[in-house]
């Protein structure tokens, strides 16, 4: 360690825990790049590289999330179930009472393949939005790209996802309802309600610690969403033009008819999709500049 | 490995907090006042944001080398922790800037990131992750780490059914397996029982050996003396020394007589007193022969605590009960004033003072506890830390080794030998 290192050497992208691909650490320390802590100003998106370097973190904490979560199995398993069978139960209800067209499904295959990706966007955005102040402990103890946190943490929505999509068939198959050939595009929609939640759910994260008030209004305004969103009727029954590209910049709607079409075959989403494909990458950006933002001094709010 | 090139330098760093921030209890910003505050009065309100800061940090430059041990003391609110905060990148500075080289690992506490409802083998991994250390690493060092914490029985239960001291050792395990180019410690040896301090500090000593850096924020003097080459004395969130640590301490105490003598060492309680049930504690104060608030004494110097409290009814018996402790929590004597004997105290203010003989505690934190009480009768005010002091210098064990002494009180006594 005693050969001073170049001020060419200067790098501010270092990884401090894991110094390169090679495989020994500590003799690295000559060789290893330099970090400048300073305060940074401007619009800026977090430093992704950097993030992806800790992914072993990021996986730990994922996998502790799930294990805790799962670590009573039946409870953890029934409430990945319960959750969109009692919202199937009760919508088939609302729906025979209220003559609510499902356009010829059984209801109960209708809105419990339409609770999945709502369930998966909901759950994953509660979660994420949640996160930093769940973590106080450690955010202010430790450094680690903070982006790492939300996303982390949304990560148990995508398993109660499979389990439930697993019900799911077996309604399917008591319905005898078939399911559609393009439902090998699945993971493409599981993605971007995944995407979607992300989007919002970083910038809530951040919101959530700046102002103390947001964690209250949050899940008030996830309620109204659903309703909003084409889960409890049909997008067939939004007419007019403009009124379909309206439910598409809710981009959760997109989502929500497109599970309904691979996984049923029912009308495939056309434009709506596309509008709200290009709302999540906006929104996705847009939150990670604000959530940097935030990151610099975020162990002062917490 | 011998002594290289600088891994920490840091310039001009300053920290401004929004004394809202560094009090969070008080202050919470909500995003209704901040709409109101930035539609309504936004020149106002960002003028009156800028009246309510305050400098944690201001103007901090130092340079640490490879392979240096450096001890950061100072008072309580000097800047220690924030200028760890910053060199471990948990915040970043107002102004300034420090270039860190190399793998930096930080223990701002122990256990971070510690989940209960896993198992003792499940956190180790978390842990160490969370401490920067990679799976292989943890893999490698496993074992040692369960022996270092004495755990092997318990490895699959989770840690919420662990006892404290179990929960310490495996946190503090876990820790000293971390092996970054630089370490960068906070307080986190004023944990567990003697025992384990000792371990702990051992373990330090080892890390320090082996040619790592170590910047190490302390009170107990006695480690940053055994273990640190050199030393910062920060107050008022600038350096205020940089030099050998036996003269940094030696400044820091020389220095805490006087200026910081007006904060440290008392504690006071506003017109109204602290209120318990009749009667009300004003302030408590740890005081030199010369008479003045202290927070440092030698070991040699006779250390007098004097309370002051008043009594709102006539009270029978009063017993004012003073405890010294060590900032571990253990027990160094306990002691009593003779008012227990059926005096009577009508209303008004008093003062008690304790004078606790020199030569007899030891090197290190301890906390000043009261409580009142009727023995026999009722508790008046129960039992509570109000103000610490530490102990440091020369000694009094009777060795001229500057080697951490064991030991709750160390007290002068008779030696002698003879040759028969």
């Amino acid at each position: 360690m005693s050969a001073e290192p170049s001020v060419d050497e200067r790098e501010t992208r270092l990884d401090r825990k894991h110094p390169a691909p090679r495989k020994e650490a500590p003799e690295s320390a000559q060789t290893s790049r330099v970090v400048i802590v300073r305060a940074e100003r401007g619009w800026q998106l977090p430093d992704l590289f950097e993030a992806w370097q800790y992914r072993e973190l990021f996986w730990v904490l994922a996998t502790r999330d799930i294990k805790v979560r799962y670590k009573q199995t039946v409870l953890g398993i029934g409430w990945a179930i319960v959750q969109p069978l009692f919202t199937m139960i009760l919508f088939t209800m609302i729906s025979r009472f209220g003559n609510i067209s499902t356009d010829g499904m059984p209801p109960e295959v209708f809105y419990y393949c339409g609770m999945l990706p709502w369930l998966l966007f909901a759950n994953s955005l509660s979660t994420a939005g949640n996160s930093l102040l769940a973590s106080q402990h450690l955010i202010t103890k430790v450094y680690f790209p903070r982006l790492i946190v939300p996303v982390a943490s949304a990560i148990t929505a995508l398993i109660d996802f499979a389990i439930a999509f697993v019900v799911l068939l077996m309604i399917m198959l008591f319905y005898r309802v078939p399911p559609a050939p393009q439902i090998v595009l699945l993971p493409a929609f599981v993605a971007m309600a995944f995407l979607a939640a992300l989007g919002f759910g970083i910038g809530l994260s951040a919101l959530n610690v700046q102002f103390r008030d947001v964690r209250h209004v949050a899940p008030f305004v996830t309620q109204l969403w659903l309703f909003c969103t084409p889960v409890l009727y049909s997008s067939t029954s939004v007419h007019g033009g403009w009124k379909a590209v309206l439910l598409g910049l809710n981009p959760i709607s997109g989502v929500v008819e497109g599970v309904r079409w691979c996984v049923l075959g029912r009308p495939a989403p056309g434009a709506p999709l596309a509008v709200s494909t290009a709302t999540i990458l906006v929104v996705l950006i847009a939150s990670l500049g604000y959530f940097n933002r935030v990151e610099r001094t975020l162990a002062d709010r917490l | 490995m011998t002594m290289g090139g600088a891994v920490i330098r840091a310039s001009h760093l300053g920290k401004r907090y929004r004394l809202g921030d560094a009090d969070r209890a008080v202050h919470f910003e909500t995003l209704r006042e901040s709409l109101v505050s930035w539609v309504s009065l936004r020149h106002n309100a960002r003028v009156a944001a800028d009246a309510n800061t305050i400098w944690a940090l201001k103007d901090v430059s130092f340079e640490v080398r490879s392979g240096e041990v450096v001890g950061i003391i100072g008072h309580n609110g000097a800047g220690k922790s924030t200028l760890l905060k910053i060199l471990s990148r948990i915040t970043e500075p107002t102004e300034g800037e420090a270039e860190i080289r190399g793998r930096v690992g930080s223990l701002l506490e122990v256990g971070t990131g510690f989940h209960p409802e896993l198992t003792g083998r499940e956190n180790v991994y978390l842990n160490g992750a969370i401490l920067g250390m990679r799976r292989t690493e943890i893999a490698l060092k496993f074992d040692e780490i369960v022996s270092f914490a004495e755990i092997e029985a318990f490895l699959d239960t989770a840690v919420k059914h662990y006892s404290t001291g179990m929960y310490m050792r495996l946190a503090f395990a876990v820790a000293a397996h971390l092996e970054p180019d630089t370490l960068i410690v906070d307080e986190i040896l004023a944990v567990g029982d003697a025992a384990f301090q000792k371990k702990c500090l051992g373990k330090m000593g080892d890390v320090a050996r082996h040619g790592r850096t170590v910047l190490f924020v302390s009170h107990n003097l006695g480690a940053v003396r055994s273990l640190c080459s050199r030393a910062v004395v920060l107050g008022g969130g600038m350096v205020q020394f940089d030099g050998r640590a036996d003269e940094a301490i030696a400044y820091y105490l020389a220095n805490s007589a006087t200026a910081a003598g007006e904060r440290d060492g008392q504690v006071r309680f506003g017109p109204a007193g602290l209120e318990f049930a009749d009667l009300r504690l004003h302030g408590i104060r740890v005081l030199d022969d010369a008479g003045q608030a202290r927070a440092l004494f030698d070991a040699t110097e006779p250390i007098r605590v004097e309370i002051e409290y008043e009594v709102m009814v006539t009270l029978r018996g009063i017993r004012t009960v003073l405890l010294i402790s060590t900032q571990e929590g253990e027990l160094a004597f306990q002691s009593t004033d003779h008012l227990a004997r059926d005096a009577e105290q009508p209303p008004g203010r008093y003062t008690t003072v304790c004078t606790v003989p020199g030569a007899l505690l030891n090197r290190r934190m301890y906390l000043v506890e009261l409580s009142f009480e009727i023995p026999g009768v009722r508790m008046l005010a129960p039992r509570r830390p109000y103000v610490s002091f530490a102990v440091s210098g020369g000694g009094n064990h009777g060795s001229t080794f500057p080697e951490p002494w064991p030991g709750v009180v160390c007290p002068s006594l008779n030696w002698v030998t003879k040759r028969l």
